[in-house]
C-alpha cells in the first residue's frame, strides 16, 4: 500500500484548536480515513478534547462523546451495548484516549472491557505526557525525561502497556507510529473487520511536551521505531508479527541506531547532555532498550 | 445540517471551529508545483488537513487554515515547498 492509496474523504475539518505539529490530529486523520464516517467516538479527557474546539462548533464530522478521564472504554461498552440493543450492528465504536487515560487513570476501565469482550477499537495515542495539563509525568515517559513534575528527570522506567494487553488474549492489539501511515492504515483496516475488543497504540511525539522544533513530528516517530525505542507489530490471536523497520530489527538484518540520535534532539532530555553529559543514565536508557529486544526476540521470534 | 432537538449539549461541525487558524502562522509554506512529484506526502502528514488533494494528485494550501508548524517543508524529498517568514518584503 502507498500513501496514494489512502481515501482522499476527510473527517477532520480545519480550524481546530490543536498545536501546529500536533501528532494527535495526524492519526486522528488517518483513523477517519480507515474507520469511515459509520462512526462513533469517545473521548475521555485528553487533548483531543480540546481539539475539538469550543461549543457551538466541533472540527470533528464524526459523532463524537466526551467522558470523564477514567471512563473511556466503559463509555464505549455502554455505547456498544446500546446500539446492540437497537440492531444497529455496523456502527463501528472506537475510544480514543491518550497514554494517562490509557496507561493510569484509565486502565481499569480498559482491561475490564477487554474481559467482558466488548466489540469496539480503543485507540491510544501515546505521547508519553499528560500533554494537555501542561506536560506532567505519566507512565508512559521513559527513563530520564523532564517534566513538570519530574525536574531533574524521571528515575522510574515506564510501562510495557502492549504486553499488558497481550495478557488480555484479545482478538487484535497492534502498536503503531504516526510517522508510517500506510501501517497504521493497514492495521486499523483489519481491526475494523474484526469482532471483539481490539487495541491499537499509536506513537504521537508531541512538540510542546518533548520540547522539539514543531516541524520535527515525523521525524521524531521515524527515530523512535529506527532506534527501537518503539516498536511496530500487530498480535492477532496471540500471534505476534513484527512490522516494516521493526522487523528487520528483530529479525537481525538491521541494526538499531543508538538511543543518543533520538533524545539529544529533545529538549526534555537536555540535562543529560548540558552541562556534562551524563553518560550513566544515557547507557541505562541504552539498556533497558537492549532488555526489551533482548525479551521480544526470546518470546516472539 | 441537520439540528437535534435533545437535552444535552452538543456542537456542530463547522470549518474553522477556533476561527481563522491561519493567522497562527509564523512561517508561510510555499509549494513550487514544477518540482512536485506527487508523492502526497506533505497531504497525508499534514496535522491540519490544510492541503488540499485533488483528483490528479496535485496539492494545494489552504492557507487561510494553516498553522505554519512547517511538517510539509520537511517531509517533502525533493524540497518543493520553502518556508518564507510571514510578511517579508520581496
Amino acid at each position: 500500500m502507498a500513501i496514494k492509496d489512502l481515501p482522499i474523504e476527510e473527517c477532520y475539518i480545519p480550524g481546530s484548536a490543536a498545536c501546529p505539529g500536533c501528532p494527535a490530529t495526524m492519526a486522528l486523520r488517518i483513523v477517519y480515513k480507515a474507520l469511515g464516517k459509520n462512526t462513533v467516538k469517545i473521548v475521555p479527557a485528553c487533548c483531543t478534547a480540546v481539539i475539538e474546539s469550543l461549543h457551538p462548533y466541533t472540527s470533528f464530522d464524526i459523532p463524537t462523546m466526551n467522558i470523564a478521564f477514567e471512563a473511556a472504554a466503559a463509555g464505549a461498552s455502554g455505547v456498544e451495548a446500546g446500539f446492540r440493543m437497537q440492531g444497529k450492528t455496523d456502527i463501528t465504536v472506537v475510544a480514543w484516549a491518550g497514554d494517562g487515560g490509557t496507561y493510569d487513570i484509565g486502565i481499569q476501565a480498559l482491561s475490564g472491557a477487554l474481559e467482558r469482550n466488548t466489540n469496539f477499537i480503543y485507540i491510544c495515542y501515546n505521547n508519553e505526557i499528560y500533554s494537555n495539563t501542561g506536560i506532567q509525568r505519566s507512565g508512559a515517559t521513559p527513563y530520564g525525561a523532564w517534566t513538570t513534575t519530574t525536574v531533574s528527570g524521571k528515575t522510574e522506567f515506564r510501562k510495557e502497556m502492549g504486553e499488558i494487553i497481550q495478557a488480555h488474549h484479545i482478538p487484535y492489539a497492534a502498536q503503531a507510529c504516526i510517522a508510517y501511515p500506510e501501517d497504521l492504515f493497514k492495521k486499523l483496516q483489519k481491526a475494523k473487520i474484526i469482532h471483539g475488543p481490539r487495541y491499537i497504540e499509536i506513537m504521537a511525539p508531541c512538540p510542546p511536551g518533548w520540547r522539539f522544533p514543531m516541524e520535527k513530528t515525523v521525524e521524531m516517530g521515524t527515530m523512535a521505531v529506527e532506534t527501537g525505542a518503539w516498536a511496530l507489530y500487530e498480535v492477532e490471536n496471540d500471534k505476534v508479527t513484527f512490522n516494516g523497520r521493526s522487523k528487520l530489527i528483530m529479525e537481525g538484518k538491521v541494526e538499531r541506531k543508538p538511543i543518543e540520535d533520538w533524545i539529544k534532539y529533545q529538549g526534555r532530555f537536555r540535562h543529560l547532555f548540558k552541562p556534562k553529559k551524563d553518560i550513566k543514565r544515557i547507557k541505562a536508557i541504552e539498556d533497558h532498550i537492549d532488555q526489551m529486544w533482548e525479551r521480544y526476540r526470546k518470546c516472539y521470534l | 445540517m441537520k439540528k437535534y432537538d435533545v437535552v444535552t449539549t452538543i456542537s456542530y461541525p463547522k470549518k474553522g471551529a477556533m476561527g481563522k487558524t491561519g493567522n497562527w502562522r509564523v512561517f508561510r509554506p510555499i509549494l513550487d508545483k514544477d518540482k512536485c512529484v506527487k508523492c502526497l506526502r506533505c497531504w497525508i502528514f499534514c496535522p491540519e488537513a490544510t492541503i488540499t488533494r485533488h483528483k490528479d494528485d496535485s496539492v494545494d494550501i489552504d492557507y487561510v487554515y494553516c498553522k505554519g508548524c512547517g511538517i510539509c517543508a520537511d517531509v517533502c524529498k525533493v524540497k518543493a515547498i520553502i518556508l518564507e517568514r510571514e510578511g517579508k518584503k520581496k
